[in-house]
């Protein structure tokens, strides 16, 4: 099944009775839609959306994907990637913390930018590419930043620190680790409350200095 | 989160026009602000317009000016080499603002119309009146520590929490705005308004307008320039005050001068007159306390934020002091 990369859709409820049901809810809020509005804007406007999500309320197509596996999806617009990622295809590598964009938690890569993956709605990263803590390692192993976190006990609890692993790929790959007063800087999106941020530092330098490929 | 209907037009005609058909809804482009105030329940738009497919992310020099596409990302536009060539203190300002990542969610259209972080604001528990007209500030009376010294009125306190707001107002940008009744242009000073009686409006926008792109003249002010944030902690907070500052030299005698703050009012300050007043003068400490006495005229303090009163005078003589390189 990998070997040849095929899109993937999760299992859920039985897909039929499923399909029949947002079909219906579709055609009905479009409907709806067109019954509550003028026709002339509708026809101009309606002709310019992106077809497979216009005037969607319940449940609305989406192509993802991640860790290099293709995912062919449908989620409710409201589904942060977040919530996608750990409620809907169960990658719980990647954490929750504030849910508010606050701690850094949620940090995973979208087409090669860190971004918190709380703030964003699934629905609007069609066609983009995902790399959660679970893509970074290459098979057995590690990738050089989950070494160095191990060596240098960048770590208590471990909870913060997936989305801290992730924004420290990025932060070294954007060029933001060039001295530890830059790294602090660069990653003051991820909050570390069991306070391991020297050896998150020590960390990072030692993934920059050491010149491997991230 | 309420339940909302998600569009996805791919023409601006199409984003524009499905605005203004739904009443409070709302365009979505890098989401870090909305979802966080949809999520809370302060805002609940019944339809959300995703704007990210329309082709206004571009960074372009022409004429003279320096045209940044309202979707450019705040990462991307802090590292563009134009504008750490043409306009430093934007890039500074920029990235003195929220984390590396929300940075590259961040758009520029989206940091400028970003809500106030006033507590009263975002606790659906409390008055607000720009949250709900007639409800009351509960800054007022209350917790006001973070708030405005000027142009505040007795229905709203709340600050505008942008840095890169304050670099474009010192820097005399303009707007670039799309609408129903077509195209204009607005000076970056006049997009955002003062509470008056009506907190609840934010900016000077007309219901259904887009903002298309944001343009920046060139000017002398390529090197001596600071953008310098008062917080809590060394990075990741919003201002307690800031202050942008830019200077055009000729030896030690300052030519032309930009001065803004923000952290001290319901829009990105500019301060007019404490910039004539460097103009022509030595850059020095004395002249910098001058212009600073000047830019706090008609401040006024609430029972938490009269260490602004000092705060402020102190950042903008610092700011310039970092400008100038004086020690």
């Amino acid at each position: 099944m990998a070997d040849e990369n095929p899109e993937i859709t999760p299992s859920g409820p039985p897909a039929g009775h499923n399909e029949a049901r947002r079909t219906f809810l579709k055609q009905s809020s479009v409907l709806t839609a067109l019954a509550l509005t003028p026709g002339p804007l509708v026809k101009a406007a309606e002709a310019e959306f992106d077809e497979k999500v216009a005037a969607a309320i319940e449940q609305v197509p989406l192509r993802l994907e991640i860790n290099g596996k293709k995912y062919k999806l449908s989620v409710e617009p409201r589904t942060t990637l977040l919530d996608l990622l750990r409620e809907q295809l169960h990658l719980t590598g990647t954490k929750k913390g504030c849910d508010y964009g606050q701690c850094g938690a949620c940090t995973v890569h979208v087409d090669g930018q860190r971004v918190n993956s709380c703030l964003t709605l699934a629905v609007m990263q069609d066609g983009r590419k995902v790399t959660t803590i679970e893509g970074l390692a290459d098979g057995d192993k590690l990738h050089p930043m989950q070494e160095a976190f191990l060596k240098h006990d960048g770590f208590q609890c471990g909870y913060c620190t997936p989305g801290q692993i992730m924004s420290a790929v990025a932060c070294v790959r954007e060029g933001h680790a060039d001295s530890e007063g830059e790294i602090r800087e660069f990653m003051s999106g991820n909050i570390c409350r069991c306070g391991a941020y020297p050896n998150i530092v020590a960390a990072i330098q030692e993934v920059k200095n050491g010149g491997q490929k991230v | 989160m309420n339940q909302f209907q998600y569009l996805r037009p791919t023409k601006q005609q199409a984003a524009i026009e499905a605005l203004a058909r739904t009443p409070n809804a709302q365009f979505i482009a890098g989401g870090t602000n909305l979802l966080d105030l949809m999520k809370r329940g302060v805002l609940e738009p019944p339809r959300l317009i995703d704007i990210n497919r329309l082709p206004l992310g571009k960074i372009e020099r022409d004429n003279g000016r320096l045209r940044i596409g309202a979707l450019a990302l705040n990462g991307a536009v802090a590292e563009d080499k134009q504008v750490l060539e043409r306009q430093p203190l934007l890039a500074q300002a920029l990235n003195a603002g929220a984390s590396a990542q929300l940075r590259n969610m961040a758009t520029v259209g989206g940091n400028m119309l970003q809500r106030t972080r006033c507590s009263y604001f975002y606790d659906t528990a409390m008055p607000c009146n720009k949250r709900e007209p007639g409800s009351g500030c509960g800054a007022l009376e209350g917790y006001n520590r973070m708030h405005a010294i000027f142009g505040f009125s007795d229905k709203c306190i709340a600050v505008h929490p942008s840095d890169m707001s304050v670099a474009l107002v010192a820097l005399d940008a303009t707007v670039l705005i799309s609408g129903p009744k077509g195209d204009r242009r607005l000076p970056f000073a006049d997009l955002h308004r003062l509470p008056g009686d009506t907190p609840q409006k934010d900016t000077n926008l007309e219901p259904g307008e887009l903002i298309t792109a944001v343009e920046i003249p060139d000017g002398p002010f390529t090197k001596n320039v600071h953008y310098l944030k008062v917080r809590e902690r060394a990075s990741y907070a919003f201002a307690l005050v800031s202050v942008a500052a830019a200077l055009s030299l000729d030896g030690n005698t300052i030519k032309d001068a930009r001065l803004a703050m923000g952290g001290v009012a319901h829009k990105p300050w500019r301060l007019a007159e404490a910039e004539k007043s460097l103009i022509g003068k030595p850059a020095t400490e004395a002249t910098f306390r001058q212009a600073a006495d000047i830019a706090m005229q008609g401040a006024k303090a609430f029972k938490h934020n009269s260490y602004k009163l000092r705060m402020a005078p102190n950042s903008i003589i610092q700011a310039l002091k970092n400008a100038a390189s004086v020690a």
